[in-house]
């Protein structure tokens, strides 16, 4: 048992506040994590005054809260990851801050410096990048396969709430009482009661247990949908290659998310019952715990890459007007990765105490990684050979993806080999790979998906401008902070020092820092981007939903999409259907007859299940018991209170969609198509003139 | 009358004009069937970590000193009993039995899964008595994390059987319902499933190389 509470509100006391500390203590450290504070208590009071001020309770509540729209759903997502990115890379500048600041001990003190590199890796995982991803996929997916909503609607919301519910627990603990130390992997004995007996590493361990779940939620929900509501016609091999990654994503979540869950629940058996599967005494044995991590931790960087990969692909085979190059071997290649990502776990301990033999097995399951991902980009460069390219924001940020994510790439490849990694094991060398193949890898991929796909979800442009300032800044801010890296690496710094003392790292760690600053400054771009373009959408609007004469089904409807997508539900003839559609003149078909359409009703559950949730991590956390006892009843109760409604759909009646269908298809007839030059101008309003070679 | 075979799910009877229920009840079914899989990795799990710390006892109470082979066998008579009886749940369904049949098997299976968990708690209070608690050692833990997490589910299952009976009572044979039914008759094999492997890994493996 960690420290016992046993008063009415736990362990819960003043002491839990750092404002305390500030008072008993006044220094820069307490200084910063007192600011940290101020910002999340700052940013609720201002969330929730212009929400009152502007009387936008009812229409977020009506409209966004309880909706069970894929689309929305989707939107918030991302609007959720965003929030957590720029904490994570505030976090990431104080932290290259505290490393800059020269040979010595820095401003901070190292139990905080932990806190930071904890909160920083368990926030840029699971709390931006998973939500990031499966923002755009829940977004997409159904647009793409010609459905109406993903599988499980009221079980997509859920997923949503209990995402949103576990990110909160990472502000409520800079708030109260403090995040783990160790670090996002959460390695036991350190983290057991012996050592930690804190309330650090509870707070990581409920975020990922529940954050877990709905994660794991997600990927049935999506598995299902792709298997089971493709338009008639939509074969496997008709799939827009994002499709292809989400299934296979899906498929490592199913599979993957488990062994965390296992992990992180036997730790707080463990912690709060006093068992042994990590401790070091009674025949506890943490190896159990490094295994499982990483069971579920190789598939997740896959799970993570893949739908960029999938993003790359529709961005440069549009913006290149042409077909995919290698269609089919992409699509081994995706499913390759998938399986091998599998075989890898043990390369993230190397050093760990296993033979040398295992080592070299899992040493060369690694290297074989590198053929299909290899093969992508071969396939990538080949279909932007001879293409008609356009310089657009999603195609700068997927040049600069293609040519730093193969330094990242090679340099995995040189971590894969057991006798290197010996070496440069818990070095900066090897957060410079992982930033190296994540940020080109999956942030640039997310932010090029977003530009490309912001117009059909809003119905205007972003501002290009700021979008290429943005592509700039995001590549050198990159650049200058983690290439360094590599060289103080293998200079031996190790990661997660809040103190050094050779002075040759100190030139490097400027670089770092400058870069750092970068890296906000292109945070921040992003901002005045969607600021600029929400200021001067009327001169991007695009009604028709067709800005860049792209391929794939999501063009085919007006941008934004009705709540019910497709007014008649697509027959797949293609691979690329909407563009073969172009190609041949009947794009936009008039239907003969309309039917009735079904689409979920609102319902508060996820709401209801998000803030539940919240009340009861923050309860076990802080060990009330009674609190914790009294939520379980209530989850339970709402969840089998909402089995017993009978009603979970509304039916859009025939006339209603005919009415909205026709007045999109007269804007259709009355908009002058535009060629490729002008898509970036204000008469670009939807509808593309194809032009130069037919992608088919 | 035999209907004609034109289902997905033929134990579903949801009649032919019913395409888009038909369909539907195949979206779910195939989603629940990809929900056990996930779960069946947690359980593939805690069996693996069961047979690395099979030895790990630390000088505490192993599976000799334990393990009551009577109630096991007890426990596994009246579970896989208990198969049979939401298998003929599922029977009374295909076969347009009235309805009381339905809740009636639900009834048996609800008694039978309360009586192995019944046994499943004594049994854990016997060990306790012995000395065989969580604290004690890293194999027990894993028991603890197993054989529990094992009963945890059959606990849910009872629950959902009460909900399911009293829904079947107030809302009929909706299309909604006839699809739940099908579920719950999996996720009750599901565990059925499990027990047999532990059983044989936990029990018998136990008590063979412990």
């Amino acid at each position: 048992m960690t420290t016992n509470g046993s008063g009415f509100f736990g362990r819960l006391n003043w002491d839990a506040f750092p404002i305390t500390g500030l008072i008993q203590n006044p220094n820069t450290n307490e200084i910063v994590a007192n600011t940290a504070a101020a910002i999340v208590i700052v940013g609720v009071i201002v969330v929730v005054g212009s929400l009152t001020w502007f009387r936008l309770w009812g229409p977020l509540w009506r409209d966004w809260l309880t909706s069970a729209d894929h689309k929305k759903i989707g939107i918030m997502y991302i609007v959720f990851a965003i929030v957590m990115l720029a904490r994570g890379v505030l976090e990431g500048v104080v932290m290259r801050a505290q490393q800059a600041a020269g040979p010595g001990d820095g401003f901070l003190e190292a139990e905080h410096f932990a806190e930071l590199f904890s909160t920083h890796g368990t926030i840029m995982i699971f709390f931006v990048a998973v939500p990031f991803v499966f923002g755009l996929a829940n977004f997409l997916i159904p647009l793409m396969i010609g459905a109406r909503d993903v599988a499980f609607p009221v079980m997509n919301q859920i997923s949503l709430g209990l995402t949103v519910s576990a990110g909160m627990m990472l502000m409520v603990s800079l708030v109260v009482g403090e995040f783990s130390t160790g670090g996002w992997t959460a390695y036991p004995p350190y983290t057991g009661a012996a050592f930690n007996p804190g309330v650090g590493p509870d707070y990581w361990i409920w975020a990922i247990v529940v954050s877990g779940v709905g994660t794991t939620l997600t990927g049935i929900n999506f598995a299902v949908t792709i298997y089971k509501l493709r338009a008639p016609g939509m074969k496997f091999m008709r799939l827009p290659m994002y499709c292809w990654t989400i299934i296979c994503s899906s498929i490592l979540i199913v599979f993957a998310m488990p062994p965390l869950g296992v992990a992180a629940l036997m730790l707080a058996a463990d912690r709060y019952l006093d068992f042994h599967f990590f401790t070091n005494d009674l025949g506890g044995n943490m190896m159990n715990y490094a295994n499982m991590f990483w069971l579920f931790g190789h598939p997740e960087v896959y799970l993570l890459v893949l739908p960029a990969y999938g993003i790359y692909s529709e961005v440069f085979a549009t913006f290149s007007a042409k077909r995919l190059y290698g269609y089919n071997s992409l699509v081994i290649a995706t499913m390759s990765i998938a399986v091998l990502s599998f075989t890898v776990w043990l390369h993230h301990f190397f050093t760990m105490g296993q033979s040398a033999l295992i080592n070299a097995v899992f040493g060369i399951a690694t290297m074989l990684i590198a053929i299909p991902t290899g093969v992508k980009v071969y396939d990538w460069m080949a279909t932007l050979f001879r293409g008609r390219i356009r310089f657009s924001v999603p195609m700068l940020y997927g040049l600069s993806f293609l040519m730093l994510f193969v330094i990242g790439g090679l340099s995995g490849v040189i971590l894969a080999n057991p006798t290197v990694d010996y070496q440069v094991h818990n070095t900066l060398f090897l957060v410079a790979h992982f930033h190296n193949v994540l940020l080109p890898g999956v942030l640039f991929g997310l932010l090029a998906g977003y530009n490309y796909w912001f117009p059909k979800a809003f119905g205007f442009r972003l501002n290009e401008f700021w979008g290429r300032v943005s592509v700039a800044l995001w590549t050198v801010g990159f650049m200058l902070t983690f290439l360094p890296l590599y060289f103080v690496g293998l200079m031996g710094m190790p990661r997660r020092s809040f103190s050094w003392e050779d002075p040759s790292f100190h030139p490097y760690m400027i670089v770092a820092v400058v870069g750092a600053l970068i890296i906000l400054a292109a945070l921040l771009s992003v901002i005045v981007q969607l600021w600029v373009s929400i200021r001067d959408r009327e001169k991007a609007r695009v009604p028709v939903g067709d800005p860049w004469d792209a391929h794939t089904l999501e063009w085919s409807i007006p941008a934004p999409p009705p709540s019910y997508n497709f007014a008649i539900i697509p027959h797949v003839t293609d691979r690329d259907d909407f563009a073969a559609a172009k190609e041949r003149g009947n794009a936009y078909p008039s239907p003969d007859a309309y039917e009735d359409i079904s689409v979920p009703l609102n319902t508060g559950i996820g709401f209801s299940l998000c803030v539940l949730s919240g009340v009861w991590m923050f309860a076990l956390v802080w060990l009330i018991w009674w609190l914790a006892a009294l939520v379980t009843i209530f989850m339970l109760a709402t969840f089998i209170a909402w089995t017993f409604k009978a009603e979970t759909e509304r039916v859009i009646p025939a006339e209603e969609v005919r009415k909205q269908h026709e007045a999109w298809l007269d804007l259709v007839h009355n908009s002058t198509p535009v060629d490729r030059d002008h898509e970036t101008a204000p008469e670009n309003r939807g509808l593309a003139r194809p032009d130069l070679e037919a992608v088919t | 009358m035999k209907r004609a075979p034109t289902h997905s799910y033929p134990g579903l009877n949801l009649g032919r004009r019913h395409a888009s229920a038909d369909k539907a009840s195949e979206v779910v079914t195939f989603g629940f069937w990809v929900f056990l899989m996930s779960d069946l990795v947690y359980f593939g799990l805690m069996f693996a970590i069961y047979i690395t710390m099979i030895d790990a006892q630390a000088g505490g109470p192993g599976p000799h000193e334990l393990f009551d082979l009577k109630s096991i066998f007890a426990q596994t008579l009246i579970l896989l009993t208990s198969s049979l009886t939401v298998g003929l749940a599922m029977l009374a369904l295909k076969y347009n039995l009235p309805r009381w049949r339905i809740v009636f098997w639900f009834f048996v299976t609800l008694v039978l899964g309360l009586s192995f968990l019944v046994l499943e708690i004594r049994d854990f209070m016997a060990m306790a008595d012995k000395g065989g608690v969580p604290q004690r050692s890293g194999f027990l833990s894993a028991f603890y994390g197993l054989v529990p997490l094992h009963g945890l589910h059959v606990t849910a299952g009872c629950i959902w059987l009460i909900v399911l009976g009293i829904q079947l009572r107030i809302f009929g044979l909706t299309d909604l319902l006839m699809s739940r039914v099908v579920r719950l008759a999996l996720f009750w094999h599901f565990l059925d499933l499990i027990w047999i492997g532990i059983i044989t890994i936990v029990y018998f493996g136990g008590l063979t190389y412990g």
